[in-house]
C-alpha cells in the first residue's frame, strides 16, 4: 500500500502559501484514503524507528504521518494541556514541552495559544546538532536521542519556536515506567541533555493520543494521521483533517520560515499566526 | 617564490650579541624573587576555577546561570574570547613577518607563546559550556559526526588552528633552543638546569644551524605565516556560525563571520600589548622592547578597534531601522534597554579611549599603549556577552508584543554566578601560568630572529 503514503516532500516544498498548504492536505488526503478512525487505524501497527538510521518503514500498511490541529476557536487559556504533559512525562514546573502562550491580535486584544513542538518536516533543530541527537522518524516526529545528546544547546538556538527544554539541574524522578526510557518515552530526563514535546510518541502504538489532547477539556487539541486523513481530539470528537483545515483557515505558525510544521492552527480572535517579530535581514 | 617569504638570510653565520645572549636567559637561569608567590597566587584561582566547575558537574548548568530563557551566556562569550584572543599571535607573527617589518622581532615570542597559551583554554571552554561533557568524545568519534552542523565544523577549525599554532611556535624556537643550550654549557653546566638542558636537546633535534639548514627552517616559517592566517580566518567565522544558523536577530546576521573575525584581531593585538609590558618588565628586557614597539602595535590595534567600531554600527543601524519587530527589538535592548550599561562600555572603553589613547600624541606612550590594551580586551569580553546573551535570551514566540510596544516583555535573564565567574576568573589566571612557566622555560625573546634581523639592519640599511 505504498501508493497511499503521503508525499511529505512535495507536501512541504508546495506549501509557501497557507491556501497552498491547504490544497496539499487535499490532494494528500485523496492519495491516503479516507475512512478509518485514528484510534482504530493506530492500533498496535506501527513501531516507531528508534534509530535515525532506520528511514525505512518498518511496518507492513502505510505509513502514518501523525499531525495535530489546535483549535484556538475553542482554547481558554487553562493549561491543563501543560499539567498533563508535565505529569505523565515528569517534568520540572519550567518545562512546558507544551506551553500556552498569550498571544496578542491586531485589534490589540489577548488570546490563548498551546505551543507544543511543530514536528517540522524541515525541522531546523536537526542539521545543527554536531553528534546527531536529534532525528525525525519515518512517521514525521522530531525526537531527541538523550543517550547521544552532549548539551551544546545549538539546538535551542537554531527551534523557531522556543519550543527546547534543556535539563539545567537534576532531573524531576519517576517511578517506573509503562514504556522503556527511549526517544519516545524520555522519562525520566537527563541532566545535560535536551527535551522537548514528542507528541508522546510511545503511547501512539497503542492507540492513544497525546495527554495534552486527551486532557483538553475544550476538545481544543485534535491528534490524528495525514495519511488517513483522520484526527481526534479529547472528546472524541473526529474530524476529516482536510475538510476541517480548509473550511476553518487552518495555517501553521511562522510559516515564513519553511520549516513546514506539522501542526495546524484553527484561527478563531481575529488574529494572525504570521508572527511579525523576526529577521529576515 | 620563497623569496618572497623568506627574509634574505646572510650566507655566513651572522654576528653573536653575546649581551644579548645573556639578557635573554637569565630568565631562564635565575628564579626571580616574585616568581614562586605569583604561581602560586595564580595556581590557587586555577584551583578554585576547577573545583567551580566540579560543583557545576555535581548540579548541571543550572548553577552557572544558565535557564531555558538564556541557554547561552558566560562560557560561550568565553569560547570566543579566549579562542579570539589567541589571534594576536598569528596577526604580530605572521602578517608582520609577511610584511617585512623588522621592527617584529623581540615581539614574535611572546606573541606566539600568548597564542599557545590562550588557544587551549579558550577551547577548554567547550567543556563547560557542554552539558553532558563525559560524552565529548563523541565529537572525535566519526560515526556521530554530523557534517552539517556548525559546531563540529568549530572543533575540527579550531583543533587544526591548534596545531598550525603549536607548529608556529615550535619552529622559531628551535634555532634559539640550541643558543639556549649552548649559552647553558657556557654560563651554569650545574646540574640545575638538567630539566632545560634535556629540554633543549629534544627542542633542536639534529638541527645544526647551517646557513642551508636555516634557509629551510625559514621557508617553512614563511610557508606557515601564510597558512596560518585563513586558518585563524576560518576559526571565527565558522564560530559565528554557531550563533547565525538561527532564526534570533543578533545572530542570524550575515555580518558576524566578519565581525567576529576583526574583533579577534583586536583582542588579539591588545593581549600582545598586555604580554609584552608584563615580560619586558618582570624579566627585565627593556632594553630590547622600546616605546616604539608599543606604539606600533598600538596603531595596528586601533586599526582592527576601528574596524569593528565601524562595523558594529553598521549592524546596529540597519537592524535598528529595519521595519521588524525582531531586529528593531533586539537593538532596543542593546542599546536602549536591559543591556545597555555592557554595551557602551564597550563603546567608550573599547571603541572611543583606545582611538583617543592613540590620537593624542602625548598619551601614545608606552603605558597609554598598556592601558588601553587592558581596555580592549576588557571590553572586548563584554561585548561578546552583548553578542551573546541579548540574542539567546531573545523571546521567539513573541508574547503579547503589541500590546506593550513589541520591545520589553518575555525577556530571558541569564544570571551570574559564583561558579561561572569563578571559571572565568581561573581561565585568565591560567593565562598568565602558563606564561610565566613557559617563559621560565624558553627565551622570551627570538635570539637568532633578533641577531639576524639586527644583522641585516647594519649591512643592508633595513628599517628597524
Amino acid at each position: 500500500m505504498s501508493e497511499a503514503m503521503i508525499d511529505t516532500t512535495t507536501a512541504g516544498a508546495t506549501a509557501t502559501a497557507v491556501t497552498i498548504q491547504r490544497r496539499s492536505v487535499l490532494r494528500a488526503a485523496a492519495i491516503g484514503g479516507i475512512g478509518l478512525g485514528v484510534l482504530g487505524a493506530v492500533g498496535g501497527t506501527v513501531a516507531l524507528a528508534a534509530e535515525p538510521a532506520s528511514t525505512t518503514t518498518t511496518t507492513s500498511g502505510p505509513t502514518k504521518q501523525w499531525c495535530m490541529i489546535i483549535d484556538l476557536r475553542m482554547c481558554n487559556g487553562c493549561q491543563l494541556c501543560t499539567t498533563a504533559c508535565q505529569t505523565a512525562h515528569f517534568l520540572h514546573e519550567d518545562q512546558t514541552w507544551m506551553k500556552v502562550y498569550t498571544m496578542t491580535n491586531a485589534a490589540g486584544e489577548e488570546y490563548p495559544m498551546p505551543r507544543p513542538c511543530m514536528q517540522c518536516e524541515d525541522p531546523a533543530c536537526v542539521p545543527v546538532c554536531p553528534v546527531g541527537a536529534n532525528f525525525r522518524t519515518p512517521e514525521g516526529l522530531v525526537l531527541v536521542d538523550q543517550s547521544k545528546c552532549i548539551g551544546t544547546r545549538i539546538c535551542m538556538n537554531a527551534c523557531p519556536y522556543d519550543a527546547r527544554y534543556f535539563n539545567w539541574g537534576a532531573p524531576e524522578p519517576a517511578p517506573k515506567q509503562p514504556y522503556a526510557q527511549s526517544p519516545e518515552w524520555p522519562v525520566p530526563q537527563v541532566q545535560g541533555t535536551v527535551g522537548k514535546c514528542i507528541d508522546c510518541a510511545a503511547m501512539l502504538p497503542t492507540g492513544q493520543i497525546p495527554e495534552c489532547a486527551t486532557h483538553c477539556a475544550m476538545g481544543v487539541i485534535y491528534f490524528g494521521d495525514l495519511t488517513s486523513d483522520t484526527a481526534v481530539n479529547g472528546m472524541g470528537q473526529t474530524i476529516k483533517i482536510s475538510t476541517f483545515l480548509a473550511e476553518n483557515n487552518g495555517m501553521v505558525f511562522k510559516e515564513e520560515y519553511g520549516t513546514h510544521p506539522r501542526v495546524f492552527y484553527i484561527p478563531g480572535h481575529g488574529q494572525d499566526l504570521v508572527n511579525d517579530n523576526d529577521s529576515g535581514d | 617564490m620563497t623569496d618572497v617569504i623568506v627574509e634574505p638570510v646572510p650566507s655566513e653565520a651572522h654576528p653573536v650579541d653575546h649581551e644579548l645572549r645573556h639578557a635573554v636567559l637569565r630568565p631562564v637561569l635565575e628564579t626571580p624573587r616574585w616568581w614562586w608567590p605569583s604561581v602560586l597566587v595564580l595556581g590557587a584561582v586555577v584551583a578554585l576555577g576547577i573545583v567551580a566547575w566540579i560543583f557545576q558537574l555535581a548540579h548541571g548548568l543550572g548553577s552557572a546561570g544558565y535557564n531555558d530563557d538564556a541557554f547561552w551566556g558566560i562560557y560561550e562569550s568565553n569560547l570566543v574570547t579566549f579562542i579570539g584572543v589567541s589571534y594576536g599571535g598569528a596577526v604580530v607573527s605572521a602578517i608582520l613577518r609577511l610584511t617585512h617589518q623588522s621592527w617584529r622581532a623581540p615581539l614574535t615570542r611572546i606573541a606566539e607563546a600568548t597564542a599557545l597559551v590562550t588557544l587551549p583554554i579558550g577551547m577548554i571552554f567547550i567543556i563547560p559550556h557542554l552539558g553532558n561533557p563525559g560524552k565529548i568524545w563523541e565529537l572525535v568519534w566519526p560515526p556521530y559526526w554530523n557534517l552539517s552542523s556548525p559546531i563540529l565544523w568549530d572543533f575540527f577549525a579550531v583543533s587544526t588552528y591548534l596545531m598550525a599554532t603549536i607548529v608556529f611556535f615550535y619552529l622559531p624556537l628551535v634555532p634559539d633552543a640550541k643558543v639556549a643550550l649552548e649559552q647553558l654549557d657556557a654560563e651554569a653546566p650545574s646540574t640545575r638546569v638538567k630539566v632545560r638542558q634535556t629540554l633543549y636537546r629534544t627542542l633542536v633535534g639534529r638541527y645544526g644551524g647551517t646557513p642551508t639548514e636555516r634557509r629551510r627552517l625559514n621557508g617553512s616559517i614563511g610557508l606557515l605565516a601564510i597558512m596560518i592566517i585563513p586558518m585563524a580566518v576560518s576559526v571565527h567565522s565558522v564560530l559565528s556560525f554557531a550563533f547565525a544558523s538561527s532564526s534570533r536577530a543578533g545572530y542570524m546576521e550575515t555580518i558576524l563571520p566578519v565581525y567576529f573575525v576583526v574583533a579577534a584581531l583586536y583582542s588579539g593585538v591588545a593581549l600582545v600589548v598586555i604580554s609584552v609590558a608584563a615580560v619586558r618588565k618582570l624579566f627585565h628586557l627593556e632594553s630590547y622592547i622600546a616605546s616604539r614597539h608599543f606604539v606600533r602595535l598600538g596603531f595596528l590595534m586601533i586599526a582592527f578597534g576601528a574596524a569593528y567600531l565601524y562595523l558594529t554600527f553598521t549592524e546596529y543601524l540597519i537592524d535598528g531601522y529595519s521595519n521588524t519587530a525582531g531586529p528593531a527589538a533586539w537593538v532596543h535592548q542593546v542599546v536602549a534597554g536591559r543591556y545597555w550599561v555592557p554595551f557602551w562600555f564597550y563603546f567608550v572603553a573599547g571603541g572611543l579611549v583606545p582611538l583617543l589613547i592613540m590620537a593624542i600624541k602625548p598619551l601614545r606612550t608606552k603605558t597609554g599603549v598598556t592601558i588601553a590594551s587592558v581596555f580592549v580586551v576588557l571590553s572586548l569580553w563584554v561585548k561578546r556577552l552583548v553578542i551573546v546573551i541579548p540574542a539567546a535570551t531573545e523571546p521567539l514566540v513573541r508574547a503579547a508584543t503589541k500590546a506593550s510596544g513589541g520591545v520589553s516583555t518575555g525577556w530571558g535573564t541569564y544570571h551570574f554566578t559564583w561558579i561561572s565567574i569563578s571559571i572565568t576568573v581561573a581561565a585568565t589566571a591560567a593565562i598568565f601560568l602558563l606564561l610565566l612557566i613557559v617563559f621560565r622555560f624558553v627565551p622570551a625573546l627570538s635570539v637568532t630572529e633578533m641577531e639576524e634581523l639586527a644583522h641585516e639592519t647594519r649591512t643592508q640599511g633595513g628599517r628597524s
